[in-house]
């Protein structure tokens, strides 16, 4: 690991400050940063801990019925935060399929965003990586790649972002609050993410130096709470990443959809929103024909990036899958097994 | 160091051995007092930290020895330049299972990960960095890193010493002269052991006297190799390792990485600890090999075998032996009047595979099991019919009658436990309520009985308590408790009137804790040494004319609980600490020997076996499956313990889920490098992938393999259950999948 500075600012115009250094990393939980460190695959010059900055810790009601969350909120705490899981039963349910409990009671809201792909090729500094060391080539193109990405690739990355919190944020709308040297700017999350194209080194829109402070949900996120679902395919039931996930929001009127909210993890280097699916869906009555076609819609600019073209229809099927799901309704409780498709049935031991 | 419990419960009297006792060591592990390996910091202790190749092949020609030494806190680079010499070359091959080392020799490359210079410094970052500071440079050489690469060979031997061949009657002739056939290739991929402790070593020396903490399952054979390679008497080398964190072959012979522990210690003059990291394990520390294996089987019109051919390939490094031996379980396990096992080899830039939990029935079994499961669909047969079908009443290719087999019974009780009889027998018919496929699949379990060779040391005090000495290894199987049950009973003491002392180099050798033949081995050298200490302290009681056992030789005497009583009045008799307060005596020593019954064995087959039922569920259109219930039944003699039993027995099926389901190192084919070389992303089953097991402990007396009739317990529950969740996955899906683990993809297909 290389040396660096460490400093521990007191508010959010201290870090900023604290951040301009050229080489400076935020860090928040460090479930990711600290394990790229120790690899070799990020040397930050200066490490900006947010431990005592205040109020990034807070979950915030806003007027509107939306929800502002701080940079700083734990997974675990926004999870199971009553009020938000109400209202946002899809981002519950996502937050709580990643990872482990562990993790989720230490990973924070704003590392979520910035985590990094969990591509080997970029964890080992043995191999080429251009999002590790620009223009070094990418040993991931013609590697081990079955779970790489179907969508958004370029010939310098094919890498996927592994958030699940990040696919119903991005389906329900959520804005990024950042803060910078220049004061204040919020982005769309859908716009917050960079695809990889001939820099796969740039990975958000952000600065140097600046900082995500907050993550709000409009208040309109909250009128899909009847029908929202996440679903994530994994290699085993808990503890890994996804090979595909779905967020799926519904609002129906008259028992027609009179808006859907559809997005894709782990099939491109960003949360994958598909308004072309939303389009389908607008307007019709919930229905396997009309969910396929939806499905369709959203993968029809999907390639294979190598041994992974089976996450194409894979994709396809999760999205219709998530909803399925989300029409027959949001359930009461979040199933015990959160986002799997081995949720047990309401009502049934999970011990069997 | 706290000491081991032995509360209140577990003071019984008659036998010990049969009772469920819970782990002595058990508070110590849950409250954090065990002590294993890397606990240990003696004073002026340095650490250690392996810098490690990232190509498989090739020379080291640079390294940056003056920024690592530069380093502040780093007291010492070791490199091939300046190792301490060594009185054995690391790659002499005394004998097949003395394997090769990587110890700085030279600056050969052999596979990714192997260690090229180690870092000594003040503290375990320093060491860690320097050791990054270093970024070897490399002259590289093109790699084979799959099993198309290179020629087959076949090996001389498989295994422990196996023939690469076996051949029992024509299969050829059975094969032309079947009604059915099926001939399917099977893949398993390469694993890693992936204990939760790592190999640790910490090393002393202190002149030629060399003091070792580090995990073993064998003791006496690291002793031995680590005073050849030191040219020192082994006397003078202490191992200390009572507790491991899992082994599972891994720790079975000293590793290269434990040895450079060594030599650090030895270039510095100071105490030395080094610490494989996570991904330092996936090369020097051996790996299960993969293989492709291809099964060719006929039967007759009735279901009954007429052939059974079991082809391996597998695969072992360039420069060393150990060729996973996937076809013995064909040998032992389905009645056929022609069998043949055939394997050949290609040689990687690995590192040399090694001896990984059920070496070879393992990967074996599940290949076997499905085409099994395979030709009982052909049949049109109901897969546990099948296998009663084709029941093995004697060994096939030895022809020689079982010690002991209570499989029918394991078939039987398992059937019911599970509900058997309710499976429909053609695939993809169940359902359940949320419209999950479900599928039901059987396996087979066995493995053979086998006896290491291993001495224990037994004491009777005269303060009426008894001692007993077996340099035995407890790699978490519970060894520390099931020995002491048997220590117990072999000097008719309870338990807690006997002191157990194992693992460490200085008590009798116990033999490798491997194979599954610890607890039949140690615990019969216990036995025996027990038996002869009250053999002896009858002696002298018989001879004392003041002994109310005077005289008493023809009758003879027993001991029970403490004392001697005549067999023919046991109303006359004394107590241990009587007989050796008069005698004089502060103590009474006996000697008991562990060993394979040479007779028994060229009479009788000795195999433990074993029948597992699964329950899979999957999902139609996602593939995602998920093995919701596992019954196991299994036969394997006399139980010291059933709760250690059935956690070993659990553990054993955890893995079977695994190596169907989860479990593969994913080897990047141009590079050899593994890259999910961490427990992230090298997936093991979590708790919720194994939400229901029973382990069913079927009765079996075997009077052949040993006087105590046990058989071990410690690998045979991965086989068996590997298969029967493939098996089961066929049944809920219709898919016959051949290549491990399943994967998501190999289910899309129908939707």
């Amino acid at each position: 690991m290389n040396r660096f500075d460490y400093v521990r600012p007191a508010t959010v115009a201290e870090a900023v400050a604290a951040a301009a250094q050229p080489g400076s990393a935020y860090l928040a939980a460090g479930t990711n940063l600290l394990d790229l460190m120790k690899g070799g695959v990020m040397r930050p010059a200066r490490l900006v801990d947010l431990a005592r900055v205040p109020g990034l810790d807070v979950i915030e009601a806003l007027p509107d019925g939306g929800v502002r969350i701080g940079a700083r909120v734990r997974n675990s705490d926004l999870a199971y935060d009553p009020g938000f899981a109400r209202r946002f039963p899809a981002v519950a349910e996502a937050l709580l399929s990643g990872a482990s409990a562990q993790l989720r009671n230490a990973a924070t809201v704003g590392g979520n965003l910035l985590q990094r792909t969990r591509c080997a090729y970029f964890y080992d500094p043995a191999s080429a990586c251009n999002k590790r060391e620009p223009g070094a080539g990418c040993d991931a193109r013609d590697g081990e790649n079955r779970l790489h990405a179907v969508l958004g690739w370029s010939e310098q990355c094919i890498a996927t972002h592994p958030s699940d919190f990040c696919v119903p944020l991005v389906a329900l709308g959520a804005v990024v609050e950042i803060e910078g040297k220049a004061g204040r700017r919020e982005v769309p999350l859908e716009e917050f993410h960079c695809l990889p194209g001939s820099t796969p080194e740039r990975e958000s829109v952000l600065a140097p130096g600046e900082l995500i402070v907050a993550v709000r949900l409009p208040g309109e996120a909250a009128s899909f709470a009847g029908h929202a679902r996440y679903v994530k395919l994994r290699e085993r039931t808990s503890y890994a990443f996804a090979v595909v996930s779905a967020a799926a929001g519904l609002r129906l009127v008259d028992g027609a959809i009179a808006e859907a909210r559809l997005a894709l993890g782990g099939v491109a280097a960003k949360p994958w929103r598909v308004p072309e699916a939303e389009a389908v869906l607008r307007g019709v009555r919930p229905g396997a024909e009309a969910f396929r076609r939806a499905a369709e819609a959203a993968l029809s600019e999907a390639q294979p990036s190598g041994d992974n073209a089976f996450k194409i229809e894979l994709a396809r099927r999760i999205l219709v899958r998530a909803l399925t799901l989300a029409a027959a309704g949001t359930p009461e409780r979040l199933p015990a097994l959160p986002a799997s498709p081995h949720a047990p049935h309401p009502g049934v031991s999970l011990h069997g | 160091m706290a000491e081991l419990a032995s509360s209140a419960a577990h003071v019984r009297h008659g036998s010990s051995i049969g009772q469920p006792l819970t782990r002595r060591d058990g508070l110590l592990k849950v409250t954090g007092q065990a002590r294993y390996a890397a606990d240990n910091h003696p004073p002026g202790m340095l650490h250690a930290a392996l810098a490690v190749s990232s190509v498989a092949r090739g020379r080291v020609t640079g390294l940056d020895l003056e920024a690592a030494r530069a380093h502040p806190g780093v007291v010492a680079v070791m490199t091939p330049e300046n190792r301490p010499a060594l009185a054995q070359d690391p790659d002499e091959k005394a004998g097949p299972f003395v394997f090769r080392m990587e110890l700085l020799q030279d600056d050969t490359v052999r596979y990714v990960g192997q260690p090229v210079a180690v870092v000594i410094a003040e503290t375990l970052e320093a060491a860690t960095e320097g050791a990054a500071l270093l970024a070897p440079r490399y002259a590289t050489e093109p790699v084979s890193t799959g099993l198309e690469d290179g020629e087959a060979f076949v090996p001389p031997a498989v295994g422990v010493g196996a023939p690469a061949e076996v051949r029992h009657g024509d299969v050829e002739a059975g094969l032309v002269a079947a009604a059915r056939r099926v001939e399917a290739v099977y893949e398993t991929p390469a694993q890693y052991h992936n204990a939760m402790e790592p190999h640790a070593v910490v090393a002393a020396w202190e002149g030629d006297r060399l003091f070792i903490d580090t995990p073993s399952q064998g003791l006496a054979m690291a002793v031995g190799r680590v005073a050849g390679l030191f040219g020192i008497p082994p006397e003078n080398i202490e191992i200390r390792s009572p507790f491991l964190g899992g082994g599972f072959g891994s720790k079975g012979a000293i590793s290269g990485p434990q040895v450079l522990g060594i030599l650090a210690a030895k270039l510095v003059g100071r105490p030395v600890k080094l610490v494989l990291k996570r991904d330092q394990m996936y090369g020097p520390v051996g790996h299960r090999a993969p293989t492709r294996q291809t099964l060719r089987l006929g039967v007759d019109g009735e279901g009954a075998l007429t052939a059974l051919h079991h082809h391996v390939r597998t695969t072992s490094s360039r420069y060393d032996d150990f060729f996973e031996p996937s076809g013995s379980v064909s040998h032992t396990l389905y009645a056929s009047p022609a069998i043949a096992t055939t394997s050949d080899a290609v040689r990687l830039d690995t590192g040399t595979p090694i001896f990984m939990r059920a070496p070879g029935e393992a990967s074996g079994s599940i290949a076997l099991e499905g085409a099994i499961d395979e030709m009982a669909a052909a049949c049109g047969m109901d897969p546990l019919e099948f296998r009663l079908r084709n029941y093995a009443e004697v060994e096939p290719t030895s022809g020689k009658p079982f010690s002991s087999k209570a499989l029918r019974e394991c078939y039987a009780q398992g059937a019911e436990s599970f509900g058997w009889s309710g499976r429909p027998l053609a695939p993809r018919q169940m359902r359940d309520e949320d419209g999950l496929l479900v599928g039901w699949g059987v396996g087979t379990a066995t493995f053979p009985a086998l006896m290491m060779h291993g001495q224990a040391r037994a004491v009777l005090r005269r303060d009426g308590s008894g001692l007993i000495e077996t340099g035995a290894h407890d790699m978490g199987q519970g060894a520390w408790t099931a020995f002491a049950q048997i220590a117990a009973d072999s000097l008719a003491l309870p338990i807690n009137q006997v002191e157990f002392r194992a693992g460490h180099s200085g008590l009798p050798d116990a033999g490798i804790a491997g194979g599954s033949a610890h607890t039949a081995t140690a615990g019969m050298a216990i036995h025996g040494a027990g038996a002869d200490a009250i053999a002896r302290l009858a002696e002298l009681a018989m001879a004392d004319q003041r002994s109310p056992l005077f005289g008493a030789g023809n009758a003879g005497v027993v001991a029970r609980e403490g004392r001697l009583v005549r067999r023919d009045d046991e109303s006359r008799g004394e107590s241990y600490a009587e007989i050796l307060a008069r005698a004089g005596l502060d103590e009474i020593e006996g000697r008991g020997t562990g060993a394979a019954d040479q007779a028994a064995q060229q009479h009788y087959a000795m195999h433990a076996h074993g029948a597992v039922f699964a329950e899979v569920k999957v999902d139609p259109e996602l593939g995602q499956i998920r093995a919701t219930r596992l019954v196991g039944a299994f036969a394997a003699g006399r139980i010291i313990n059933p709760r250690l039993v059935r956690s070993q027995y659990y553990g054993g099926m955890i893995w079977g889920v695994s190596f169907a389901l989860h479990e593969a190192a994913v080897v990047d084919r141009r590079t050899g490098r593994v890259m999910n070389a961490n427990l992230g992303e090298y997936h093991v089953p979590v708790n919720a992938d194994v939400p229901s097991l029973e382990a069913i402990l079927v009765d079996e007396v075997d009077p052949h393999v040993n006087a105590l009739g046990i058989k071990g317990v410690g690998e045979i529950g991965i086989t068996g259950s590997a298969g029967a969740v493939a098996n089961a996955v066929w049944h809920a899906t219709g898919v016959r999948v051949r290549r491990f683990p399943i994967a998501i993809e190999a289910l899309l297909g129908q939707p």
